[in-house]
C-alpha cells in the first residue's frame, strides 16, 4: 500500500492526527487505523524489509516471519477491539496515547533489529503511562510513576544490552541471545521486567487496576505479550525460563484468591497466564513455542474480554470491588454472558479458546519430561478456574444481591465484547485457522477423549472445592484489605507507602516486611532530608560554603597530582 | 548575503557589533530602541557565525589578527570547528531570546530599566561570543569578566527580590572563579612566556612535566568548573536561574554554562593535550566522580523542588554532569556524546525555560501546585514543554537520546559498567521530575489562579515551538547533532600540533605596514596561516 512501512508506524502516524479530528470522526478513524495497518501488513512479504540507515547502522524496521506474523495479527485485532470499546471516551488524549501505544507494540513485533525494537519498546512505555494517569487520581499518579520508572528502566537496560552486544559482536540483529554473556543477561532482564517475572512483577498489579476503564483493556493486551514475543524470539529454549514460568503460574493464584478488587484479581491472573507462555518459551521445542504463541493469541482475547466486562461494571457502578458488587446479572445480562464466556475461555473449558492453546504447552511440558513443571501447570490450571473462572463472574454478577441496578453497558462496549467473545468461541470450536498461522508446523489435536476428560475432571474438582469452601464458610471473604506483595521492596515514592499497610495478609511475610519497610522508609526519609526542599543539598548556601568547596577541590586536585 | 568586503573581518564583527550596540543601548536608555538594537544585532550574528562555520568546514581554521598585531604577540581570534559550532549556538540562542523577549520582559521589568537590560544582554552576548572566538588565554579572562558582570546585572533585574541576593552571591563566587582562572593563567604565562593558546600548547609540549604548569591547570579547571556549575560548585546556579527574568534564565541556561564547558574542552584538549591531562593527571577520575555525583544528586534534588524554574535549574546541574562525563571519558564516542549534549541540552533547556516563561507571562505563577491543569488552558505551550521534557529524559526520537546514546556507548566501550548504571538511574530520575510537571499540568483540574490563562502571544509561542521542533529535528536527523559533534570531538582529540602554529614575526615584519591589517587566513593560507585543514 505505502511501500515498505511498518504497520506499527501506520498506526502511530495516524494517531498523531487524532487531536485534530472532531469527536465522531475520531472514533471512525480509530477503527480505520488498525484496518489500514492490517491492509499494509497484507502487502508485506515474508522476510526483512524497510531498511533505514541511522548513525551508520542499518535498521530493519520490518521483519515478517511466522512468529512476528501471529503476534502482529493479534495485536491488530486487539487494537480494533479496544478502539471500539473506547468510543464513549471524550477528549483526544486517551485515544491518541492508546493508538501510539498500540502502534509501538505492533512496530516492536515487526522490528528486525535491536535498535528498532528499543525505539518502539520505549514508545510503548511512554505512551501507555498516559492511560494510567488519565484516571486523574492521586493513586493513579503514583502508580503510573512507578510503572513508568520500571518500563523506562527496562528500555534503558535493553539499550545497554544492545550496545554491549553491538560492541562485542558488531551486530544489532534481533536474533537469539546467549544468556551467559553480559549483553544476553542485560537484555534478558529488560525483557523480564516487561514480562513481569517474579519480583519484577509488581508494576503490573500496581498500575493496571489504577488505569482508566478503557486503558486497562489496552494495557492488558500489549505490554506483557510484547515481552513474551521478545523472549520467544531471543531466548527460546533457555532452561531458566521453565522454573520462572512455573513460579509465575502458581504464586499469583494465592493473591488472586484473597484480592478484593476484581481488576487486580485479573492482573494477578494475567501474571499466571504469562507463566504458561514463559514455560512454553523455556521448553523451546517447536510445539512449545507454537503453544506459547497460540496461548498469547487466545489470552489477549479472553483477558481483554474479562477486563472489558469488569470495566463495564466499573463504568456503570463506579466500583470493581468484589465486596460491593453482586447480583448485577439482572440488569447487565449481556455483560454477564460475555464475562462468563471470557471466564470459560481462561479456564480452558473445552470448546473455548483457552482449551486449544493451553493444552499445547502442557503437552509439550509432559513430552519433554518436565514432570514437576507439568504438575505445577495442572495445579495452576485448576487455580485459574478458581479465581478467574468462578470468582470474577460470581462476585460481580451473582453472589449476594448488592442492590445495585445499573444500566446495561453502552452499545459500543457490548459490540467490542461481542467481537472478543465470538473469537473466543470460534477458536475453541474450530482451532484450525489459529493452528495455521502458528510459527511452526505442528500437528496437534486438542480434542482427544483423554484430553477433554482430564480437563473436565480438573475443572469439576476445582468447582467442587470452591463450592465446598463457600458452603462451609472457609473461603476467604471479600474484604477491603491491602494485600502485601513483594512490591514492598520496590515502592518508595511517598509516605503513603507506610500508611497503606492497613491490614496485612500473609503472616509469613510479617517480620521480614516490617524490617524491609523500615529500612526502605529510612532510606526515603534520608533522601528527602538531604534532597528535599529544605534538605542540605537543596538549601541556599552561604557564599563562604562555595569558596570552601573551591578550595577543597583545588587542594584535592593538587594533592593527587603531586603525590 | 554578506557583502564581500566584510568577509575578512567577520571575526571582529562578531564581537564589535554587540559591544557597540550595548553602548548605544546604554546611552539611549529606551526599552523599545534597546530591544530593536538587540534584536537586529542578535539576528545579524547568526549569518556572521554561520558564514564563519561554513568557511571553517570548507577550508580549515580561521585566524584573525586583531588590530593587525599578528599572533602570537597580538591577540588572535581563532575559529576552528568546535569554536564555530559554539558561535552558531550562542548567536542562534541570542536571536531566539530577543525574538521572545519584548512582551515577556515588559511584564517583569519596570519601564525605566528595560533599556539597561538590553544593554546588559548585548554586553553579555559580546562576552560569551568573545570567549568562544578568542585564541588568547588572557583575552578569555577579559571576556569572561565582561559577560559575567553583565550576567549579574541581568539576574538582579528579576521581579522576585530574592534575585538580588542570588545575583550578589553569584557576583562574589563568580569573581572568585575568575580569579582562580587568572591565577592559573599566571602560572602558565610564567612557565611558557606566552598567552596565545596555540603557542602555549606547543611550548607546554616542549616543557614536559612541569609543576607550575600543572598548578596552573588545577586553578583553571576549578575556576572554569565554577562557571560551568560542576557539582559541588553549582551552588550559585539554582537561585540565579530561578529568580532571574524568564528570558534571562533561558538565555543563560542555554549559553553561559556551555561556553564555560567549551573553555574547559579548550584547556584540557588543546592547550594541554590528552596525553598530559588524562595520563599524567587524575583528571578522568576527578571529573567522573563529580559528574556522576551531579547526575544523581542534582536530579534527586530536582525531584523535590516545588518551584519549576528552580527544578529546571537543578536539572541543568545534572545535565551538565552528562556533558562533563563525556569529557572525562576522553574517547571519540564519549566526547561526541558530551559535545552533542552541550548542544542538545542548550536547545532543550531553553525550550523548557521559555515554556515556563510563557506561563509566568500569562499567569505569574511558577510553583508546581499552582500549575494544576495548566495544560488544558495552554495546551500548545505545555505541549512544547512535554516534548522538551521527553528530550531531557532522553526518549528516542528526541535530541537528548542521541547524546545519551553516545555517552552509554563511550562508557560501555571502556567497561565502566557502574557509569552505565549511573546514566540509567539519572535518566529514571529525570522521568520522575519531568513526569511530575506533566502530570500536574495535564491531569489535574485547573485551579482558580488559572481562570484567565490562555495561550501566550505569537512570538513567545513561536520561539518555544521552534526549539521544541529542534528537539525532535536533531533527534531524527542525527547527522546534524551526533555527526557534527563527532567532527568537533575529532578536532579536539587530535590536539594541537606544530602545523597549527603561526610563525613568530621578525622585528621587521612586526613593524611592516603591509601586514598590519587584519587577515583571514584559511588552512593552507599563504602568509603563515595554520595548515590544519581538518
Amino acid at each position: 500500500m505505502i511501500g515498505e512501512i511498518s504497520p506499527g508506524l501506520v498506526i502511530i502516524v495516524g494517531a498523531l492526527l487524532i487531536p485534530f479530528l472532531p469527536g465522531k470522526a475520531r472514533n471512525v478513524w480509530g477503527v480505520l487505523l488498525p484496518i489500514l495497518a492490517f491492509a499494509q501488513f497484507m502487502t508485506l512479504e515474508a522476510g526483512s524489509d524497510g531498511l533505514i540507515d541511522v548513525m551508520g547502522l542499518e535498521l530493519t524496521t520490518i521483519r515478517v516471519d511466522g512468529l512476528s506474523r501471529i503476534f502482529g495479527i493479534i495485536f491488530m485485532i486487539a487494537t480494533l477491539i479496544s478502539a471500539i470499546y473506547q468510543f464513549h471516551v471524550g477528549g483526544w488524549l486517551q485515544h491518541t496515547a492508546g493508538m501510539i501505544y498500540a502502534g509501538s507494540a505492533i512496530g516492536a513485533v515487526f522490528a528486525g533489529d535491536l535498535i528498532t525494537l528499543f525505539l518502539f519498546w520505549e514508545g510503548t512505555a511512554i505512551a501507555s503511562v498516559f492511560l494510567i494517569w488519565a484516571s486523574q487520581t492521586q493513586r493513579a499518579y503514583s502508580a503510573g510513576m512507578r510503572y513508568l520508572v520500571m518500563q523506562v528502566g527496562s528500555g534503558v537496560l535493553l539499550l545497554a544490552g544492545t550496545l554491549v552486544h553491538y560492541g562485542q559482536t558488531g551486530s544489532i540483529a534481533f536474533e537469539s541471545f546467549d544468556i551467559e554473556t553480559t549483553a544476553g543477561l542485560l537484555i534478558f532482564v529488560a525483557f523480564g521486567i516487561k514480562a513481569a517475572f517474579p519480583f519484577l512483577h509488581n508494576w503490573l498489579q500496581d498500575a493496571y487496576p489504577e488505569a482508566t476503564v478503557t486503558g486497562t483493556v489496552m494495557l492488558s493486551a500489549f505490554t506483557t505479550k510484547l515481552a513474551i514475543y521478545s523472549l520467544a524470539r531471543g531466548y527460546a529454549g533457555t532452561e531458566i525460563l521453565v522454573p520462572i514460568g512455573a513460579t509465575m503460574t502458581a504464586f499469583p493464584i494465592f493473591y488472586a484468591v484473597i484480592e478484593n478488587d476484581l481488576r487486580r484479581v485479573l492482573a494477578y491472573s494475567l501474571n499466571n497466564q504469562l507463566g504458561f507462555m514463559i514455560v512454553g518459551v523455556g521448553i523451546g521445542t517447536d510445539l512449545a513455542i507454537s503453544g506459547a504463541a497460540a496461548h498469547a493469541f487466545c489470552h489477549i482475547l479472553y483477558k481483554a474480554l474479562l477486563f472489558m466486562s469488569v470495566g463495564a461494571v466499573l463504568f456503570r457502578t463506579g466500583t470493581a470491588k468484589g465486596s460491593e458488587l453482586g447480583g448485577l446479572y439482572r440488569t447487565m445480562p449481556w455483560t454477564a454472558v460475555f464475562c462468563a464466556i471470557g471466564a470459560a475461555s481462561i479456564s480452558a473449558f473445552p470448546l473455548f479458546s483457552g482449551f486449544v492453546s493451553k493444552s499445547l504447552i502442557i503437552s509439550a511440558a509432559l513430552k519433554e519430561g518436565y514432570f514437576w513443571t507439568w504438575m505445577v501447570l495442572l495445579f495452576a490450571s485448576a487455580g485459574v478456574f478458581h479465581h478467574s473462572g468462578i470468582k470474577i463472574p460470581f462476585f460481580a454478577f451473582f453472589a449476594h444481591d448488592s442492590g445495585m441496578r445499573p444500566k446495561e453497558a453502552p452499545t459500543n462496549m457490548l459490540i467490542a465484547m461481542a467481537i472478543a467473545a465470538f473469537l473466543c468461541i470460534a477458536i475453541g470450536v474450530y482451532p484450525a485457522p489459529l493452528y495455521a498461522i502458528l510459527p511452526f508446523d505442528v500437528t496437534y489435536h486438542a480434542y482427544t477423549v483423554e484430553h477433554v476428560v482430564t480437563q473436565l475432571q480438573l475443572l469439576v474438582f476445582s468447582a467442587l472445592a470452591f463450592t465446598v469452601l463457600m458452603r462451609t464458610g472457609l473461603y476467604p471473604p471479600e474484604l477491603r484489605s491491602t494485600n502485601l506483595d513483594t512490591d514492598w521492596f520496590w515502592r518508595g515514592l511517598g509516605r503513603s507507602v507506610v500508611r497503606r499497610l492497613g491490614s496485612v495478609s500473609g503472616r509469613g511475610w510479617g517480620a521480614l516486611a516490617a524490617n524491609g519497610s523500615k529500612a526502605c522508609w529510612r532510606f526515603i526519609e534520608g533522601v528527602y532530608r538531604r534532597a528535599g526542599p529544605e534538605g542540605i543539598l537543596a538549601r541556599t548556601r552561604p557564599t563562604g560554603a562555595m569558596a570552601i568547596w573551591m578550595t577543597l577541590i583545588l587542594t584535592a586536585f593538587l594533592l593527587i597530582a603531586y603525590l | 548575503m554578506i557583502p564581500e568586503s566584510f568577509v575578512p573581518h567577520l571575526p571582529a564583527l562578531q564581537i564589535v557589533l554587540p559591544l557597540l550596540a550595548a553602548l548605544i543601548a546604554a546611552l539611549v536608555r529606551n526599552g523599545t530602541v534597546g530591544w530593536l538594537l538587540a534584536l537586529v544585532v542578535s539576528w545579524l550574528m547568526v549569518p556572521v557565525s554561520m558564514a564563519m562555520l561554513g568557511a571553517v568546514l570548507d577550508g580549515g581554521t580561521i585566524s584573525y589578527a586583531l588590530g593587525g598585531w599578528r599572533p602570537p604577540l597580538g591577540i588572535e581570534y581563532r575559529v576552528d570547528a568546535p569554536a564555530g559550532y559554539l558561535l552558531v549556538l550562542v548567536s542562534a540562542m541570542g536571536a531566539l531570546a530577543m525574538t521572545y523577549a519584548p512582551r515577556s520582559l515588559a511584564s517583569e521589568i519596570p519601564v525605566g530599566k528595560r533599556g539597561l537590560y538590553y544593554s546588559m544582554y548585548l554586553t553579555c552576548l559580546a562576552g560569551l561570543l568573545g570567549m568562544a572566538i578568542t585564541g588568547d588565554a588572557f583575552n578569555v579572562f577579559v571576556f569572561m569578566e565582561i559577560s559575567s558582570l553583565a550576567m549579574y546585572a541581568m539576574i538582579a533585574m528579576g521581579k522576585d527580590r530574592r534575585a538580588l541576593v542570588a545575583a550578589f552571591q553569584y557576583l562574589i563566587i563568580g569573581t572568585i572563579g575568575a580569579t582562580f582562572y587568572v591565577i592559573g593563567i599566571g602560572f602558565l604565562f610564567a612557565s611558557t612566556g606566552t598567552l596565545n593558546m596555540v603557542d602555549m600548547a606547543l611550548r607546554l609540549q616542549d616543557l614536559g612535566d612541569s609543576r607550575p604548569a600543572f598548578a596552573g591547570l588545577a586553578f583553571i579547571v576549578v575556576g572554569i568548573g565554577l562557571k560551568l556549575a560542576i557539582f559541588p560548585l553549582h551552588l550559585w546556579l539554582p537561585n540565579a536561574y530561578a529568580y532571574s527574568p524568564s528570558v534571562a534564565s533561558a538565555f543563560l541556561a542555554s549559553t553561559a554554562t556551555k561556553v564555560a564547558v567549551y573553555l574547559l574542552l579548550r584547556f584540557i584538549f588543546s592547550v594541554f593535550g590528552v596525553d598530559q591531562t588524562f595520563d599524567d593527571l587524575p583528571l578522568t577520575e576527578f571529573l567522573l566522580v563529580l559528574s556522576a555525583a551531579a547526575m544523581v544528586i542534582a536530579s534527586a534534588v530536582a525531584i523535590f523542588q516545588m518551584n519549576v524554574k528552580r527544578m529546571l535549574a537543578y536539572s541543568s546541574v545534572s545535565q551538565i554532569g552528562y556533558i562533563t562525563l563525556g569529557i572525562a571519558l576522553a574517547s571519540q564516542a564519549g566526547l561526541t556524546g558530551g559535545i552533542a549534549h552541550l548542544f542538545n541540552h542548550a536547545i532543550i533547556k531553553a525550550c523548557l525555560f521559555f515554556a515556563i516563561g510563557a506561563v509566568v507571562y500569562r499567569c505569574g505563577v511558577v510553583k508546581l501546585d499552582q500549575l494544576a491543569g495548566i495544560g488544558r488552558k495552554m495546551p500548545l505551550t505545555m505541549g512544547a514543554f512535554v516534548i522538551a521534557g521527553l528530550g531531557l529524559i532522553g526518549v528516542p526520537g528526541t535530541a537528548g537520546f542521541v547524546s545519551k546514546w553516545y555517552l552509554i556507548l563511550g562508557a560501555a566501550e571502556q567497561g565502566l559498567w557502574l557509569l552505565v548504571i549511573v546514566i540509567v538511574v539519572s535518566s529514571l530520575l529525570a522521568v520522575i521530575y519531568v513526569g511530575r510537571v506533566i502530570e500536574v499540568a495535564w491531569f489535574r483540574e485547573p485551579g482558580p489562579a488559572l481562570a484567565k490563562a490562555s495561550e501566550p502571544p505569537f512570538e513567545i509561542l513561536a520561539v518555544t515551538w521552534a526549539l521544541a521542533a529542534g528537539t525532535i529535528f536533531f533527534g531524527i536527523f542525527t547527522q546534524y547533532s551526533g555527526g557534527v559533534a563527532g567532527d568537533a570531538a575529532m578536532v579536539l582529540l587530535d590536539g594541537i600540533g606544530p602545523s597549527d602554529a603561526t610563525p613568530l614575526l621578525t622585528r621587521d615584519e612586526l613593524f611592516d605596514p603591509t601586514v598590519s591589517s587584519g587577515h583571514v587566513e584559511t588552512g593552507g593560507g599563504e602568509t603563515g596561516g595554520g595548515e590544519t585543514g581538518h
